[in-house]
């Protein structure tokens, strides 16, 4: 995954695309990054469902780097970058926090933590990408990378069921 | 579309019909003054209403898991009415579908509080 330009020495193929933002430490950040990475799906050729988990996960991206990796200080800021590839749409999350290790993530789906009250976004991500890992950043902080690969063209998504968690097809 | 609450009293049970998103800022913070100021009027039972409610993410999970704790500390329930497919399947994913009580039907909802 090719992440962030920014004095990286980025190569990549002519035929990528990349596209990065810095966000502001706000929660009108979450909604400004998911819209960015619905159109840039969109334009990609994701159904509705696709555009729907990445949109979310995206949203759950940067409310993990606007909440526990900035501390919500507005000091702070958060960098989202997209890469297009041939195969897949890549995202990018980086915070200015102290980073994390995903072993100390409790599962949202243990039996004493169902009435949590937070700590869903990481599961949700990996539910709903093909790809997931978080990464130690430049800035010190945590990169959340994820991807979903692209949809056959004129065969719908290979991955409709959403990702690594997928959601099970249950009657209510 | 930010949220939207309205609510209506069905007997003993306050039916609260909401629209929009549950999402981090307003909308999360929407749903809780509106359980609290429930609670604070002695209104236990509580039947959230999510037919018009397309899209929550995890800070709206966390709001509906503090409301359902908030009014069962209290001595009173709360349950949930027509959700959507995108919800019922984030509720399914995260376990919390067998926490709710879930229902298709209003006023069968109405009954179960009884």
């Amino acid at each position: 995954m090719d992440g962030f330009a920014r004095g990286s020495g980025l190569r990549m193929a002519p035929d990528n695309k990349h596209l990065e933002i810095t966000l502001e430490t706000q929660v009108e950040s979450v909604n400004l990054a998911e819209e960015m990475c619905l159109r840039v799906a969109e334009a990609a050729g994701f159904g509705e469902d696709d555009c729907y988990r990445i949109g979310m996960s995206v949203r759950e991206g940067v409310i993990n780097a606007f909440h526990y990796g900035n501390q919500e200080r507005p000091d702070k800021k958060i960098y989202l970058a997209v890469d297009l590839t041939a195969e897949k749409m890549i995202i990018h999350v980086l915070d200015e926090g102290t980073g994390f290790n995903l072993s100390d993530i409790p599962d949202p789906l243990a039996e004493e933590n169902l009435l949590s009250t937070s700590g869903r976004g990481i599961f949700l991500m990996r539910a709903f990408m093909d790809e997931f890992d978080v990464l130690s950043g430049k800035t010190g902080g945590a990169e959340i990378v994820m991807s979903k690969k692209l949809p056959v063209p004129g065969g719908g998504s290979p991955n409709g069921q959403g990702g690594q968690n997928a959601a099970p097809e249950q009657e209510a | 579309m930010s949220l939207r609450a309205t609510h209506r009293d069905a007997g003993e049970v306050t039916v609260v019909d909401l629209s929009g998103r549950i999402t981090l800022g307003d909308g999360s913070a929407l749903l809780r003054k509106t359980i609290r100021g429930l609670l604070d009027d002695q209104r236990k039972n509580i039947l959230l209403n999510l037919a018009d409610v397309d899209y929550i993410d995890s800070s709206g999970i966390g709001e509906l898991v503090h409301g359902f704790t908030s009014v069962k500390n209290q001595s009173g329930d709360l349950k949930l009415l027509h959700l959507t497919k995108k919800v019922r399947d984030l509720l399914q994913i995260t376990k919390l579908y067998t926490v709710f009580d879930v229902y298709t039907d209003e006023s069968t909802a109405l009954q179960s509080f009884k």
